[in-house]
């Protein structure tokens, strides 16, 4: 299975670092007519959109790379969040301050109670309470940050659904961190080359004044590599990746069988992360 | 008309000099801020707007304080506000400039400004914010000089200056509810989510602005000379009254829907705010000082306005008006900006208390917005003593 992920995904990537474009990616991802013929058409007995827009099925349109977290299995080897972590670190020059205040991070540790503020923490498991849940940019197919974004330094990308960031064009107007209801965004309020541990030279370093957070690591995947964090948690599936459109995907296979949920599905956002509690 | 702002006595230009230490400590702090970066601020990941988009916020509400003036005047024909109106203008000028200074001061990366240009998006609120700030710089520019020269050179204004005259009154609301829109239509940021800011920002701003006017008119009477006449000071306080109500009104009003509902998002800001926020065992506070002095100072103001006491006594006038003004500064440039990110969200709660290098900027940009409506004050008195005189 890891490997039939692994192959898709370089055939993706390639065909991205190729240019050939969006419509090619459907194709290959979509290997059977399936996401035309099956999917396209909303189901018969598809509810009604209810008033929040939160939890109505949604109509699948081209690729939507998601993300769906087992946090069982995360909690049964904490180590592995934790590498998962340091992969994003090493790959994505993230720079380590020590203070809380210039933080920045893209995938990171926190109790259930703060990733998902809109469940119950009363009476909560124990594996609830004494684990910790991870967050990370959902990369929200009604994404407010590219919204109230000004100058398109940040948008989603329609080939893939990725919320990306362009670090040259941001003005540090932190208007997206403003906007995102997640807490995914992190601003470089100094230079944070100094604090780089080690310099990673396959992805640019930030500068100062400038907004940034989790790309998916559209740069690996353009390399037909997987996401560090994914590829750290290998074999497991804590983590799997994959094309939320594509009903022949690993990741739709999984959700079609566990019980998922999302952060703050009621704001209308269309997380494409989802957890397995 | 420019050489008015050359001559003048020495409290004149004691009072520039005052303002020009103050810009000039200001220049120097942004110079620190912008070859370090925004970490000389007190901002943080969590709250990531601090004083700068607070004065901002607040002192575009005090550019759209202008109309109060130029409405009744231009539209209802009120004779009384023909020497003020002016003043009204040119304070939304000081204040535009302010505001555009306070948001320069707060990118992360100044020298892309233009990039909201470049890049037009007009699914972002800023972007419309862009237009509206300038659009009204632009008008009041215009109108005010326009008008000014008409009437240095004893004829009237030119016919076509009323078509811009009667936009800026549109404008003049588009500010506010554009900026009220930066945060009212961001999911997730429950304080902010409501939509009566708007209006509540409106209202502020047409007691908060006219308030300021109030001010300089006594201290331009004291000092230049200037009387702006009985029954418009009058008619202004009954203005003031009204709109400073409708604020405490509207805010009364958020406290019903959070507290009536008991929805915890929409109490934790204004637990935060006005009785300090528990968690975790810590209770955290540091706005409730401030926005306790702001309840005090309004209601406390609005009783000394209504008094005969304000429409008879300069002093008590002065002092009304100050407070006003200086309750709404509270509530609208310190505690409502702050305020929508406390909770984060992940419900985690950081505290944010500004560097004594950021304040020195807004000091900084503050004086500047002074110097800007000194200068023009003084042009317009200038005129409309060489008129009388």
């Amino acid at each position: 299975m890891d490997n039939k992920r692994r192959k898709f995904l370089k055939i993706a990537g390639a065909s991205v670092l190729a240019g050939i474009g969006a419509p090619a990616v459907i194709k290959l991802t979509a290997a059977t007519p399936a996401l035309a013929s099956g999917h396209g058409e909303a189901p018969a007995h598809a509810p009604a959109p209810d008033a929040h827009g939160g939890h109505a099925e949604e109509a699948p349109q081209g690729v939507r790379l998601g993300m769906v977290i087992d946090l069982r299995k995360m909690n049964e080897n904490p180590e592995m969040l934790d590498s998962a972590i340091a992969a994003c670190i090493a790959a994505h020059n993230i720079p380590e301050f020590p203070d809380k205040k210039n933080e920045v991070k893209w995938i990171w540790k926190a109790p259930f109670e703060n990733v998902f503020t809109d469940h119950s923490a009363s009476h909560s498991a124990a594996k609830v309470k004494n684990f910790p849940s991870v967050a990370l940019c959902n990369h929200c197919d009604d994404p407010p940050c590219v919204r109230a974004c000004p100058t398109q330094a940040t948008y989603r990308l329609e080939k893939n659904g990725i919320v990306a960031m362009d670090f040259h064009r941001c003005i540090g107007c932190r208007f997206c961190m403003a906007a995102c209801p997640y807490g995914a965004r992190s601003f470089n309020w100094q230079d944070p080359r100094p604090y780089i541990k080690k310099y990673n030279k396959e992805f640019p370093s930030r500068m100062k004044g400038v907004v940034e957070k989790c790309n998916f690591c559209g740069e690996r995947l353009a390399l037909g590599q997987e996401p560090a964090c994914v590829e750290a948690c290998k074999g497991t599936g804590a983590i799997v990746f994959g094309d939320l459109n594509d009903a022949k995907s690993e990741i739709r296979a999984v959700l079609d069988k566990e019980f998922t949920i999302q952060r703050k599905p009621t704001l209308g956002t269309k997380p494409s992360v989802f957890y397995i509690v | 008309m420019i050489e008015k702002t050359l001559k003048g006595k020495p409290a004149y230009w004691i009072w520039l000099a005052f303002l020009g230490m103050f810009m000039a400590i200001g220049a120097a702090c942004y110079v620190r801020q912008y070859n370090f970066g925004l970490g000389m601020t007190g901002m943080s990941r969590d709250v990531s707007w601090g004083i700068y988009i607070s004065q901002f916020t607040f002192l575009v509400g005090v550019a759209a304080g202008g109309v109060m003036l130029v409405l009744p005047y231009y539209i209802h024909n009120y004779k009384e506000f023909g020497r003020i109106t002016i003043l009204g203008e040119f304070l939304a000028i000081g204040a535009i400039v302010m505001c555009l200074l306070f948001i320069m001061a707060d990118l992360g990366q100044p020298m892309r400004a233009l990039n909201v240009v470049l890049h037009p998006t007009p699914n972002s609120m800023l972007f419309y914010d862009a237009i509206v700030l300038n659009g009204y710089l632009f008008l009041n520019v215009l109108c005010g000089w326009v008008i000014l020269t008409a009437e240095k050179k004893q004829v009237k204004p030119p016919k076509w200056i009323y078509f811009f005259v009667y936009l800026s009154i549109p404008f003049a609301i588009s500010i506010h509810t554009v900026t009220a829109m930066l945060y009212c239509g961001l999911p997730g940021r429950h304080f902010w989510l409501s939509a009566i800011i708007a209006p509540r920002f409106l209202a502020s701003a047409f007691a908060a602005g006219p308030a300021l006017i109030v001010v300089a008119c006594l201290v331009l009477k004291r000092v230049a000379g200037f009387d702006a006449g009985r029954k418009a000071m009058n008619k202004l306080i009954t203005i003031i009254i009204y709109a400073a109500l409708l604020n405490m009104f509207f805010v009364g009003l958020e406290f019903f829907v959070g507290y009536y509902s008991n929805i915890p998002g929409h109490k934790h800001s204004l637990e935060y705010l006005f009785f300090g926020l528990e968690h975790h065992g810590h209770v955290y506070n540091n706005l409730v000082p401030f926005m306790w002095a702001f309840v005090i100072l309004a209601f406390g103001s609005i009783a000394v306005l209504a008094t005969p006491a304000a429409k008879k006594n300069d002093f008590v006038l002065g002092m009304g008006c100050a407070a006003l003004f200086l309750a709404f500064w509270l509530d609208k440039g310190i505690g409502f900006v702050l305020a929508g990110f406390v909770p984060n969200g992940l419900h985690e709660i950081t505290e944010y208390i500004p560097t004594a290098n950021e304040l020195g900027i807004t000091i900084g940009v503050w004086a500047t917005g002074f110097m800007v409506v000194t200068l023009l004050y003084k042009i317009a008195i200038g005129v409309e003593h060489e008129v009388e005189g």
